[in-house]
C-alpha cells in the first residue's frame, strides 16, 4: 500500500503551521504539526480539494470608477480560478452597485456566486 | 475663510484615520478628516483580495468591503469631511492650538485645531532608491500604482512580469497579475528569507507556481522604450551582487514591492524626531509624538502588517486626543523608555506612562524559531514557535506589569 | 514677396535658439522639424545644467567655442529673463584636493584671463571653505568663478519654444529627417516619414545624429560620437547642499565631475564621460559602474556624501561629440543653403544663444533681413501654486479651482498646472501628450516618490483631455504607453 506524506502549510491564519497528512491507499491516517483544528479541516480540504477565494474585477458602466472589484462568496477548487477569471472578461455591469450585489449566480455552475466588494456610484 | 475652529483634526482618510475620527466624534469631539484623495478609504480602496478584518470584525473582507464599513459609520455619525484636500502646512501656535493651512479645489483653508491625528499611510520606495540603474523606460511601477491601475481604473500593466520584493505587497501583486493571466516570471528577494507572511508565500506564489529567487537582486533594467528584460544577480551577505551571477529575464513589467516608507513629511518639518527603525516618529503610549497634541497612526506610524492594527493605533489616538482636551495636554509622567533587545529591529511605541495596558507592536531582525519574546523587567515571557521579520509581534503589556518597572522595559527575543 | 524658408532639424536647445532669433525677422518662415513627440528631449534634457563662466575654454584650440561660450553666457542674462527660464547664478569652484589638481586651477586662471573672464581667482583653503561650506577639509585650494550660473535646460527648450511658435514660427513634431534634399547644388527640402518639406535653407542642429544627416546632405566633414553622461539626483532633504557649483578638476576628457543643487532643490552629482560606439546613439542606460565613479569623485571633493538610499533619481544623456573636437557651424555654398550647427558638446547650453546670432549673421550676408515690427521678446511660464504666498494663492485657487486640486504631491503642483502645460504643448504643436512632456514641464513626479503617487492622477488627466484610453497615455511616445490594455487584456487575446 502506498504511503503519502503531504505537507501542508496552513493558511487559515498568520501563524503558518506545517500541517503533516499521512495518506494511505488513498484515505487520510493521521494529522499532525497543527496548532488548532481549524488547521486540520484546512490541510485535509488542501490534500482533497483545495480551494481559494478568487478576486477580480469586472467592467462597470457609466461607474464613477470603470471597473467593480468582485469575489467568489466562498472558495471554489483552486484549479477553476483562471477559468472564472477568464469568464469575468466579458462581464459588464452597470451602475450603480452596492457591495454585496450578485454580478454572476453559480459561477459556472461551482456554486459559488461573484459578488461586488465595492460599491460602484452612477458617474453624474 | 477664519473660525475654523475642531478639537480633532484627523489628516488622512484610511483606515487609522476613519478609525480615530470615528472614536472621537463618539467621544462627542468636534472633529474633521483630510483626505488628499477623491474618496475616503485610502489604499485599501485598491486591495481587493481578502485578508481585512480578521482580528477586529473577526470576518476575512476585502479591502474595500473593510473599509466600506467605516465609511458608513463615517456618514451615519455625520463626521465631517473634506476630500482631494492637500495639507500644505501644519503650525504649532501653542499648547491648544495648530493651524492647519489646506489647499482644495476652489479654496484655501486655515483651520485651527487643539490636537492633530496624523494618518497619511506610507508611500513605496521605488527603482532609484533601491539602486536598480538601467533604461529609463516604460513598464516599471510601484506595486501599489499597478494595483491601483488594475482594481481601480482597470488599465493592465503589463504581460510578462517580475515583481522586486517578496513582502505581502510583492506576493499579493504576483498573484493578482497570475490571476488576470499575465505570465508572473519571478520575485526577486534580496534577503535570504521571503519578506511576507507564510500563508502568502503558499497561496500567492506557489498555487500559481511563481518561483521566488531570495538572495537575488535586480541589478539593471534594459529596454528601448519599455522594458524588455532585467538582469538579476545573486547577492553575498553584504547585499552586493556577486559578478559573474547574473542572468537575464525577459519580460515586459517590474513591479517594485520594495517596503513602505512612513509618510511623515509635514512632521518632520515641525520637527518631529523620528525613529530611524520604523521612520515613523517617535511617540508615547498614546501615540502622541514629541509635540504635545499631535498624535499619529497607521502606516504614518510603523508600517502594519494588518489593517487591523493600523485601525487599533487609530483608535487609541483617538484616546490620546479625548485624553488631551480633557487635561490640557498628556501630563508629564514616569515616562519608562521601550529598549530594544537581543534581536528586536523595531518597537512602538517608545515610551509608556503605566497609566494603562499598552499594546506593543515590534518586529525581530532576524527569523528564528522556538523561541521565547520576553521582557525581563516584568518578568513575563511568551513563547513563540517562530519569529519572522515579516510578522509583527503585537503583544498587550499590562499596567500593573509596567507600574513593576522603574525607568526603561526591555524586549528581546532568545532562546530560554 | 517670397520668404525664405528656413528648416530647422532638431528641437534641442540649438535649434530653437536658433529658431527664436530667426523668428525676429518678417522675410523668414521657420520651420522646426523634431523626431520625438517634444522638444529637448536629447542633450538638452540631460545634463548638468550650468551656464558656463568660459575659464575652461582654450581660445587657442578652440576659438569659436570660447568666443560662443563667452557671447552666450551673457546672453542668457537677458533671455532668461525674457523668457521666464528658472535660473540663479551661484558662481563656480574648481576644487583641488592634490598638488597637480592645483597647477591645473592655475592653467585655467590663465586662461580666464586670457577669456576675460569676470572674477575668476584661486581660493585658499580658507575661502574655499567660506565660500562652499561643504567641501572637504583635505582640499588645499580652489578656483572661483563668480559668474557661473545654472538654469533648467529643458524649461529653456520649452520657452524658447513658445516664444518662437508665438512669433510665427513651426514646430513639426514626430516627423524624422531620412535626408537632406539637394537638386542642382542647392537644398530644395527634405524626405521625411511624414513626406517631404521644401525648403531653401536647411540648418542641421541634429545633435547626436547630425553627421547623419550632413552626410545625406553631401557633406562628410566629421563623425558625431555619443558620450555619455550618468548623473544621480539626491531627495529633497539631504543634509549636504552645496551652495554653489562645485566640481573635481576637469581633465582633457570631461569638465569634471560636478556637484549642485539644482533649482528645484535636489543635489545633484555627475557627470561621466564615456564615449561609447558610433551606433549606441540611443543608449541612455545608467549603469553600477557610471554612478559608482561618479559618487566616489563627488566624494572626493565634498565633506561627505548623502546615503545611496537617498538617492531618488539617475539618468543619463548623450552628448555629441565631435571627431573634430570643435563646434562645426558653417553655411555651405555647395550644396547652397546646408548649414550645419554640428558637434555642439559642452558648452552648448551656454553657447546656444550665441551660436543662434551667428547662424543668423551666417545667412544675413547672404540674404538682407527685415526685422519684424511686432517682434515678442517676452514669454511667462506657467504659474505654479507652489511658489506662490498665501494670499496668492487663495486668489488663484478661488478664480481658477484647478489650482486648489493637488495632484503632485511632493511637489505640490495642481490639476490647473497640468492643464495648462497640455494647452502649452498642444499651442507648440505637440501631438502626443506625454508624461514626461507634463514632468519637464509642472515638475510633478520629479519629487522623491518619483510619480509612483501622481502618475496615475496625471495619465487620467492626459487621457481626458486628448480623449484616449488610458492605457495608451504614454511615458515619451510610442511605444511607451503606460499598459498594455484593459485589465482583462490577456484572457481577450486567447
Amino acid at each position: 500500500m502506498t504511503r503519502v506524506v503531504r505537507k501542508v502549510l496552513c493558511i487559515v491564519c498568520p501563524r503558518g503551521c506545517e500541517v503533516k497528512v499521512v495518506i494511505e491507499g488513498g484515505e487520510i491516517k493521521s494529522i499532525e504539526g497543527n496548532a488548532c483544528p481549524r488547521g486540520a479541516e484546512y490541510a485535509v480540504t488542501e490534500v482533497r480539494s483545495p480551494k481559494r477565494v478568487l478576486m477580480s474585477v469586472v467592467k462597470c458602466r457609466d461607474g464613477d470608477l470603470p471597473v467593480v472589484s468582485v469575489k467568489t462568496d466562498k472558495p471554489i477548487p483552486k484549479d477553476k480560478l483562471l477559468e472564472v477569471s477568464k469568464y469575468l472578461a466579458n462581464i459588464e455591469v452597470k451602475a450603480p452597485v452596492e457591495i454585496g450585489d450578485i454580478i454572476v449566480e453559480n459561477v459556472l455552475g461551482l456554486g459559488a456566486n461573484i459578488v461586488a466588494t465595492r460599491p460602484c456610484r452612477k458617474q453624474k | 475663510m477664519a473660525g475654523l475652529v475642531y478639537d480633532v483634526v484627523v489628516i488622512g482618510g484610511g483606515p487609522a484615520g476613519l478609525a480615530a475620527a470615528i472614536k472621537t466624534t463618539e467621544y462627542g469631539l468636534k472633529t474633521l478628516v483630510l483626505e488628499q484623495g477623491e474618496k475616503l478609504g485610502g489604499i485599501t480602496l485598491q486591495c481587493i483580495h481578502p485578508g481585512f478584518g480578521i482580528h477586529y470584525f473577526k470576518e476575512d473582507l476585502t479591502g474595500p468591503e473593510f473599509i466600506y464599513r467605516f465609511i458608513k459609520k463615517i456618514e451615519s455619525l455625520g463626521v465631517e469631511y473634506y476630500t482631494n484636500a492637500y495639507v500644505e502646512s501644519i503650525e504649532y501656535r501653542s499648547i491648544m492650538e495648530k493651524k492647519i493651512s489646506v489647499i482644495m479645489p476652489g479654496r484655501v483653508l486655515d483651520i485651527t485645531t487643539k490636537t492633530i491625528i496624523y494618518t497619511t499611510g506610507a508611500r513605496e520606495r521605488h527603482r532609484y532608491e533601491i539602486n536598480i540603474p538601467g533604461a529609463n523606460v516604460s513598464g516599471v511601477y510601484t506595486a501599489g500604482e499597478a494595483q491601483a491601475m488594475m482594481d481601480l481604473w482597470g488599465v493592465m500593466p503589463g504581460k510578462r512580469v517580475v515583481i522586486v520584493g517578496s513582502g505581502d505587497v510583492g506576493l499579493i501583486m504576483a498573484r493578482r497579475f497570475a490571476l488576470e493571466g499575465a505570465r508572473v516570471e519571478a520575485v526577486i528577494e534580496i534577503l535570504p528569507y521571503p519578506g511576507g507572511l507564510t500563508r502568502n508565500i503558499v497561496q500567492c506564489l506557489k498555487d500559481y507556481n511563481i518561483p521566488l529567487y531570495l538572495s537575488h537582486a535586480v541589478v539593471e533594467i534594459k529596454g528601448r522604450k519599455r522594458v524588455e528584460k532585467v538582469v538579476v544577480a545573486k547577492v553575498n551577505e553584504n547585499l552586493e551582487p556577486i559578478p559573474g551571477t547574473e542572468r537575464e529575464i525577459e519580460c515586459d513589467t517590474v513591479v517594485i514591492a520594495a517596503g513602505l516608507i512612513p509618510q511623515v513629511r509635514l512632521l518632520e518639518k515641525l520637527g518631529v524626531p523620528i525613529d530611524p527603525a520604523t521612520r515613523g516618529p517617535i511617540v508615547n503610549d498614546y501615540l502622541e509624538t514629541s509635540i504635545p497634541g499631535i498624535f499619529v497612526a497607521g502606516n504614518a506610524l510603523v508600517i502594519n502588517d494588518f489593517v487591523d492594527y493600523a485601525v487599533e493605533q487609530g483608535e487609541q489616538a483617538a484616546d490620546g486626543a479625548r485624553l488631551f482636551i480633557e487635561n490640557k495636554g498628556i501630563h508629564t509622567r514616569k515616562w519608562r523608555r521601550i529598549v530594544k533587545g537581543r534581536n528586536i529591529r523595531l518597537a512602538v511605541p517608545h515610551y509608556v506612562s503605566g497609566d494603562k495596558d499598552v499594546v506593543l507592536y515590534a518586529r525581530v531582525k532576524w527569523p528564528e524559531d522556538n523561541v521565547w519574546f520576553r521582557i525581563p523587567e516584568t518578568g513575563r515571557k511568551l513563547f513563540m514557535p517562530k519569529v519572522r521579520p515579516a510578522e509583527m509581534i503585537r503583544y498587550v503589556l499590562a499596567k500593573d506589569d509596567i507600574l513593576k518597572t522603574t525607568d526603561k522595559i526591555t524586549l528581546e527575543v532568545s532562546g530560554q | 514677396m517670397g520668404k525664405t524658408r528656413v528648416l530647422i532639424i532638431g528641437a534641442g536647445i540649438t535649434g530653437l535658439s536658433i529658431a527664436r532669433v530667426l523668428s525676429m525677422y518678417e522675410n523668414l518662415d521657420v520651420v522646426v522639424v523634431e523626431k520625438e513627440p517634444d522638444v529637448g528631449w536629447g542633450a538638452t534634457k540631460a545634463n548638468t545644467a550650468i551656464i558656463h563662466p568660459c575659464h575652461e575654454e582654450d581660445p587657442d584650440k578652440h576659438p569659436l567655442r570660447a568666443k560662443l561660450c563667452l557671447e552666450g553666457h551673457d546672453l542668457w542674462y537677458k533671455w532668461t529673463k525674457e523668457l521666464d527660464i528658472p535660473v540663479k547664478w551661484p558662481g563656480e569652484l574648481i576644487v583641488a584636493t592634490n598638488d597637480e589638481e592645483a597647477s591645473a586651477l592655475k592653467h585655467y586662471l590663465s586662461l580666464g584671463m586670457r577669456n576675460g573672464v569676470a572674477g575668476v581667482r584661486i581660493v585658499d583653503k580658507e575661502e574655499l571653505a567660506a565660500l562652499e561650506p561643504n567641501v572637504n577639509p583635505n582640499a588645499i585650494a580652489g578656483l572661483w568663478a563668480p559668474t557661473a550660473g545654472q538654469m533648467s535646460p529643458w524649461e529653456a527648450a520649452v520657452a524658447l519654444a513658445e516664444n518662437s511658435v508665438s512669433n510665427g514660427a513651426r514646430i513639426l513634431f514626430e516627423t524624422e529627417v531620412k535626408r537632406v534634399v539637394v537638386r542642382e547644388k542647392k537644398v530644395v527640402g527634405v524626405e521625411t516619414n511624414n513626406g517631404f518639406i521644401e525648403a531653401d535653407m536647411v540648418i542641421n542642429a541634429a545633435g547626436i545624429h547630425a553627421d547623419e544627416i550632413s552626410r545625406s546632405a553631401g557633406i562628410d566633414e566629421f563623425t558625431i560620437f555619443p558620450r555619455r553622461g550618468e548623473y544621480v539626483i539626491y531627495d529633497e532633504d539631504v543634509d549636504i547642499k552645496v551652495k554653489r557649483i562645485v566640481h573635481t578638476a576637469p581633465t582633457p576628457k570631461t569638465k569634471g565631475v560636478y556637484v549642485t543643487t539644482t533649482l528645484e532643490g535636489n543635489l545633484l552629482i555627475g557627470p561621466t564621460a564615456e564615449d561609447l560606439p558610433i551606433d549606441a546613439k540611443e543608449e541612455k542606460s545608467t549603469t553600477r559602474n557610471g554612478i559608482k565613479y561618479i559618487l566616489e569623485a563627488a566624494k572626493k571633493i565634498l565633506k561627505t556624501i548623502p546615503p545611496r538610499t537617498k538617492i531618488i533619481r539617475m539618468f543619463a544623456g548623450l552628448r555629441p561629440e565631435p571627431s573634430t573636437g570643435s563646434f562645426i557651424i558653417k553655411f555651405y555654398e555647395e550644396p547652397w543653403g546646408f548649414i550645419n550647427v554640428a558637434g555642439i558638446r559642452s558648452p552648448g547650453l551656454t553657447a546656444a544663444p550665441a551660436i543662434a546670432y551667428y547662424v543668423r549673421d551666417m545667412i544675413a550676408e547672404r540674404t538682407s533681413l527685415v526685422e519684424k515690427r511686432k517682434w515678442n521678446p517676452i514669454r511667462r511660464g506657467i504659474k505654479r501654486i507652489s511658489r506662490m504666498n498665501q494670499d496668492e494663492k487663495a486668489r488663484i485657487v478661488k478664480e481658477n479651482p484647478r489650482y486648489g486640486r493637488i495632484i503632485c504631491l511632493c511637489k505640490e503642483v495642481s490639476e490647473a498646472e497640468i492643464i495648462e502645460a497640455i494647452k502649452r504643448m498642444k499651442a507648440i504643436g505637440v501631438k502626443t501628450i506625454t508624461l514626461d512632456g507634463i514632468k519637464f514641464r509642472t515638475h510633478a513626479m520629479f519629487g522623491r516618490c518619483q510619480g509612483s503617487f501622481c502618475r496615475l492622477r496625471i495619465a487620467l488627466l492626459i487621457s481626458r483631455e486628448q480623449d484616449i484610453p488610458l492605457w495608451k497615455v504614454s511615458f515619451k511616445g510610442s511605444g511607451s504607453e503606460y499598459g498594455v490594455g484593459e485589465v482583462k487584456e490577456v484572457f481577450k487575446e486567447v
